[in-house]
């Protein structure tokens, strides 16, 4: 038994805060790219492309998010590949965090009035050109208040990681409560980091919200 | 050359569905419990006094903004000293009543926001009991207005039960976790695993969809009929 002051156990939660935000962000900025894919590929209107995204989206919003770090860990080794739980928490988070972020987005582009499409489907602007001009704008004033939102959810979905043996905050703390034996001061520390990180973040998504329906 | 082999672990088919079972099971009651949890802080939040409401706010924030895992292992390993020894069960069970009743807070209370001031007015007129004017009038149709909302938040509290494997309840991903200690198959048993929580989801959601307006909010008709 080694003894820590609750000093020295927020000190290590907080170093290990760092790799709990690494992960956050690389899986949020990977799944807004590959989200954004799947949109465009969706707004393009290819026969067969929104059934497609619709099944995407559909198996991972209906299956845990910690059987689908299972599924990249293991599924990455069948092809050989020498996984780390890095890899396989980057590449399942991403793939989580894009089938959300595409529904979300696919919603605000939804929330756009028709007329518009038309109205620049008769300037004869390109695919590219209406996108950029006419539907960005508008969908992003509606789109960032729920991406705001989502990221607290990636953050808390970064614990789970954990069980596959990805050194953040959650397994941390089960380290350190492991050498202390103190599981309900270092749980209580641990829910207080992911509280400090997220409830910021509710609170400008929260803000966000109430001045875009203020403004409309 | 990748040799995938599903029969090894759907031979295990009846441990599959014993977990199925049981985490259908878990979610079951801690719809019920929380759900019921949801609604009364709702409650407290929109009618209570100052300090109960300024409670429940900050129970909805604390739960919203901490990970599941974490208040699982919380009420698991960290409350046994205080003297509070739950078994995985009891445990996977209350984390997901807390869990779920500070979401479905938010999601009610919205509902709730929404009531036409007209219908207070007449039920009030009517001589009714602020509990009467709540369980009679507000509530029903706030609970109808954001059903869908609801019940796709039972579905991630359904999904998030995977954890409680790590606990030792014996839920779906507990005996996934068993088969392929068994047989090495860990991406089939994986895979199993994630099909049956799908079906599960798509179920639970139909099923939901379809007793909502009968058995839970569709006694007293919304408006206007």
């Amino acid at each position: 038994m080694v003894e820590f002051t609750v000093w020295q156990i927020l000190w290590n939660l907080l170093l290990a805060a760092r790799w709990t935000v690494a992960l956050s962000l690389i899986a949020f900025a990977g799944g807004g790219i590959v989200g954004l894919a799947l949109l465009a590929a969706r707004l393009r209107r290819w026969p067969g492309v929104a059934m497609a995204v619709a099944t995407y989206v559909q198996v991972f919003q209906g299956t845990p998010l910690l059987i689908q770090l299972f599924l990249a860990y293991f599924g990455l080794g069948l092809f050989g590949i020498n996984v780390s739980a890095w890899v396989a928490a980057s590449v399942a988070l991403t793939l989580y965090a894009s089938a959300y972020l595409t529904e979300i987005w696919r919603g605000c582009v939804d929330a756009i009035p028709r007329g518009q499409w038309e109205a620049a489907d008769s300037l004869a602007l390109s695919f590219g050109e209406k996108l950029r001009h006419v539907v960005a704008p508008q969908a992003l004033r509606i789109a960032v208040a729920p991406t705001v939102g989502f990221l607290v959810q990636v953050i808390k979905g970064t614990a789970l990681a954990s069980i596959i043996g990805f050194i953040e905050l959650t397994k941390t703390g089960t380290m350190i409560t492991n050498a202390t034996f103190r599981p309900f001061t270092v749980y209580a520390c641990v829910a207080l980091m992911y509280f400090a990180l997220c409830w910021p973040i509710s609170a400008v998504s929260k803000r966000l919200e109430r001045k875009m329906r203020r403004d409309r | 050359m990748i040799q995938l082999d599903f029969a090894a672990v759907l031979v295990d088919w009846p441990l599959l569905l014993r977990g199925a079972a049981f985490t259908l099971g878990l979610t079951a009651v801690a719809t019920v419990l929380g759900v019921a949890l949801g609604i009364a802080c709702a409650r407290a939040r929109t009618h209570g006094a100052a300090p109960l409401r300024a409670l429940a706010t900050a129970y909805v924030e604390l739960i919203r903004n901490t990970p599941f895992i974490v208040q699982l292992f919380f009420i698991f390993f960290g409350l046994p000293s205080l003297g509070l020894r739950l078994s995985s069960e009891t445990a996977s069970i209350i984390a997901m009543t807390l869990n779920l009743g500070a979401y479905a807070a938010e999601i009610v209370r919205a509902g709730i926001d929404n009531t036409p001031r007209g219908q207070l007015e007449a039920a009030r007129s009517l001589a009714m009991t602020e509990r009467q004017v709540f369980l009679r009038v507000v509530l029903p149709p706030a609970l109808g207005r954001v059903w869908p909302a609801l019940v796709s938040q039972i579905v991630i509290v359904m999904l998030g039960s995977a954890v409680c494997g790590q606990i030792a309840a014996q839920e779906l991903s507990y005996y996934t976790n068993l088969i392929m200690s068994r047989n090495f198959r860990s991406f089939e048993a994986n895979f199993v695993a994630a099909a049956m929580y799908l079906a599960m989801a798509v179920m639970l959601r139909q099923l939901l969809a379809w007793a909502g307006p009968r058995w839970i909010f569709g006694r007293v008709a919304p408006t206007g009929r």
